[in-house]
């Protein structure tokens, strides 16, 4: 940590920055976009066009990424969370998304597939859904935070069972909901050129913002993930913390699930946002924030979410084919922890010291 | 820490008797017996014939190993999600190879094994060296290894070079435990190589880690990181050791499945990372580290199986109940383990308490 002790003006600046951890996922997005910026331009290009429906929407490589990135943004709210106060990952959302979008569709489709007109309204489904996620989330936080079972561990349970509950909701069918209304969350609404996931996301960022405000979830469960021992000295029940995170998760959960599902109208069930839990992982440790719990930057985990479907779009570009898109991200992901380890960054930062106490011998000699 | 118990802590009472890792591996053996007894009485047709257990082991046997390799690596407190990954990729390689380039069969297994080495040592230096969490790196792992696969080579097919299909036809012969057919004619059991190969890998590991240095040093790297140190025990070296050896069998665990199955393809040993994780668990493994047993594994990977048998032939055999009933397997032992495990903590903080009570007692006496 020698930038922190450097006295210049011109490099506290800098340090100032360095040190944020919100720089870790914009120096990421900056040398995407840089990369692409040399590599072809035109991936920036916006235009205007009209779509299948008739409006008139926005469309480029960018809106792609603020599309499809918002649902991974969305997660990854819950999931910082849910790290901070239980020192671990939910690995079922993936699974937990299956089942609520599963729950969706069984409210909104009623008993028939093919249904003429929706058997009820979507914010009811949207509610009855959100019910039941938040209803797995405290499911998974009880086995967390009752039982004391790893949060990897207590999680896999959903994740082998969450897609074969999805199924069996439905009776393996898959229903296909009616009308116009219900593809506006996964789409356009009409009349507003931006993606509604984005609108959607962006929703969420400011109920977030003014619950970590105005409540004191965000600083209870960053202490109970630092020291639950303290925190429960302190009077807290660090127990009821992390179960309130995964029932926060559960909501998040909810919200993504409406999304994937409007886009299609329909499910799949064993293809339905699969991976993500790791892609939301990702996010949050891209956002510079510790995996075992402690101190987090939503605002970091956030940024993070928008640079992996940023990475996804520009390989995309580069005529990646979708099965070995892992791959690649597998790399970048690896040069970034090894970049971020405490051990590497303390090499290189001796290093730096080494070559500026060097510079300044040379300077006082001359 | 009850963990750094397991060693000795012998007290009284009826289960009290036993240390965490035996208590947990003795619940999965008997779960297991009492499960497919169940299985022979209620559903005899099948689970008669010895065949039935093999044909078990026969499919289930690259499972075991890669359980095996979990295991170790989360005796000593870490995970290793890229298992599954590393098998399809193993799978696609050796298949082009052998057909694509023609190449001998033993080349192959030196080149499954190459790969196992080569994920092994690098996932084991960033976690070990780099202090890198396991779970990013090997997740990392896992992305590369099933990217790869497809890059590799895109569709499945299925291998003919001779060579491989002789040994993939390959069977080992059981005497005396054959059964009779409904013609009336004599069949004989028998197991696949890979069944072996599990067996050897099981034997190996058990032997090294009850009786062999280095496998009690990964009991008390992962029992307490900081107690190790202060024994003298190279952590780093240990932690680097466990993954090394994870990844190798995963190389081999890729042949055994890949010679089970006789093709290459993106979608092979899918989830099998997570079922392994299962199996460790079940066969009392905790995650937390420090306790865990090979033979536990080998049967929480049966009773895996056997619950997946026993579902789809009591006709339940939609899909979705195979899923169900091993997570509702999994959340009972879970829930099982943690209970055991907290219980005894209390009672054994407050027979320590009595210990020390006794003992100073004793002092006094003796002064």
């Amino acid at each position: 940590m020698s930038e922190k002790l450097d006295p210049r003006g011109k490099g506290s600046v800098l340090s100032g920055l360095l040190r944020n951890q919100i720089f870790i996922p914009f120096a990421a997005l900056i040398l995407l976009a840089l990369f692409n910026l040399i590599a072809d331009p035109s991936f920036f290009a916006l235009n205007m066009k009209q779509n299948s429906a008739g409006n008139y929407i926005l469309s480029g490589n960018l809106i792609s990424i603020i599309d499809n990135g918002s649902e991974l943004a969305i997660l990854a709210i819950g999931m910082t969370l849910v790290t901070a106060a239980s020192k671990g990952q939910d690995i079922s959302v993936g699974a937990a998304i299956a089942i609520s979008g599963s729950v969706l569709l069984r409210v909104l489709c009623g008993d028939n597939t093919r249904p003429e007109t929706i058997q009820a309204p979507i914010i009811v489904g949207f509610l009855v859904a959100a019910v039941a996620s938040m209803l797995f989330g405290a499911f998974n936080g009880v086995l967390v935070a009752y039982f004391r079972i790893q949060p990897m561990v207590a999680t896999l349970i959903l994740f082998t069972a969450g897609r074969s509950i999805a199924a069996w909701i439905n009776n393996n069918e898959l229903p296909i909901v009616p009308g116009e209304e219900f593809t506006y969350f996964g789409g356009y609404i009409p009349g507003i050129p931006l993606p509604t996931p984005f609108l959607i996301a962006i929703l969420c960022f400011i109920i977030t913002w003014l619950m970590l405000k105005f409540t004191n979830i965000g600083l209870y469960s960053q202490s109970v993930g630092i020291n639950e021992k303290t925190s429960r000295l302190n009077g807290l029940n660090p127990e009821l913390i992390k179960l309130t995170t995964y029932v926060i998760l559960g909501l998040c959960v909810a919200v993504t699930g409406l999304i994937k599902v409007s886009r299609l109208s329909t499910i799949n069930y064993s293809v339905i946002a699969k991976d993500i839990e790791m892609d939301a992982i990702l996010a949050v440790a891209l956002g510079g924030n510790s995996l075992s719990g402690g101190k987090f930057n939503m605002a970091a985990s956030i940024v993070g979410a928008y640079v992996i479907q940023f990475l996804t779009t520009t390989l995309y570009k580069f005529d990646v084919q979708a099965t070995a898109l892992p791959a690649y991200k597998a790399v970048v992901v690896i040069v970034l922890v090894v970049m971020s380890a405490p051990v590497v960054r303390e090499k290189f930062s001796r290093l730096m010291k080494k070559i500026r106490s060097s510079g300044h011998a040379a300077a006082e000699s001359a | 820490m009850t963990q750094i118990r397991t060693a000795g802590s012998r007290r009284g009472g009826l289960l009290g008797g036993m240390t965490d890792t035996n208590l947990l591996t003795t619940i999965t053996v008997c779960v297991f017996v009492v499960m497919y007894l169940c299985a022979v009485i209620f559903l005899q047709e099948g689970f008669l014939k010895p065949q039935t257990l093999f044909n078990l082991m026969n499919a289930n046997a690259a499972l075991i190993i890669l359980s095996c390799g979990m295991t170790l690596v989360m005796i000593t407190g870490g995970i290793d999600i890229s298992v599954g990954g590393v098998t399809a990729l193993v799978c696609m390689s050796c298949a082009v190879y052998l057909d694509e380039a023609g190449g001998n069969v033993f080349v192959a297994v030196l080149l499954a094994l190459g790969i196992g080495l080569a994920f092994g040592l690098v996932q084991g230096f960033l976690i070990a060296y780099l202090d890198i969490q396991p779970f990013i790196v090997t997740l990392a792992g896992m992305f590369f290894a099933r990217g790869m696969t497809t890059i590799v080579h895109t569709n499945p097919f299925n291998v003919v070079n001779e060579g491989f299909v002789e040994l993939k036809g390959t069977r080992l012969i059981i005497p005396f435990l054959g059964s009779v057919n409904k013609k009336g004619n004599y069949i004989d059991a028998y197991v696949e190589i890979g069944v072996v190969v599990a067996l050897l890998v099981v034997a190996a590991l058990f032997v090294i880690l009850k009786w062999t240095k280095t496998g009690r040093n990964f009991y008390a790297v992962g029992g307490n990181r900081q107690s190790a140190l202060m024994l003298g025990i190279n952590v780093r070296k240990t932690t680097f050791l466990s993954y090394v050896i994870c990844g190798l069998l995963a190389g081999v665990g890729g042949f055994v499945y890949f010679m089970h199955v006789g093709s290459g393809a993106p979608s092979h040993a899918m989830g099998a990372e997570m079922n392994a994780i299962a199996s460790s668990i079940i066969g009392g493994t905790m995650l937390t580290g420090g306790v865990g047993n090979i033979i536990g594994t080998l049967f929480g990977a049966m009773s895996l199986a056997t619950i997946q048998t026993i579902v789809s032939s009591v006709g339940l055999d939609q899909a979705w109940w195979t899923g169900i009933t091993i997570a509702a397997m999994l959340c009972i032992f879970l829930v099982v383990q943690s209970v055991i495990i907290s219980r005894r903590k209390k009672k054994n903080a407050t027979v320590s308490s009595a210990d020390a009570q006794e003992a100073e007692k004793k002092k006094g006496e003796s002064e």
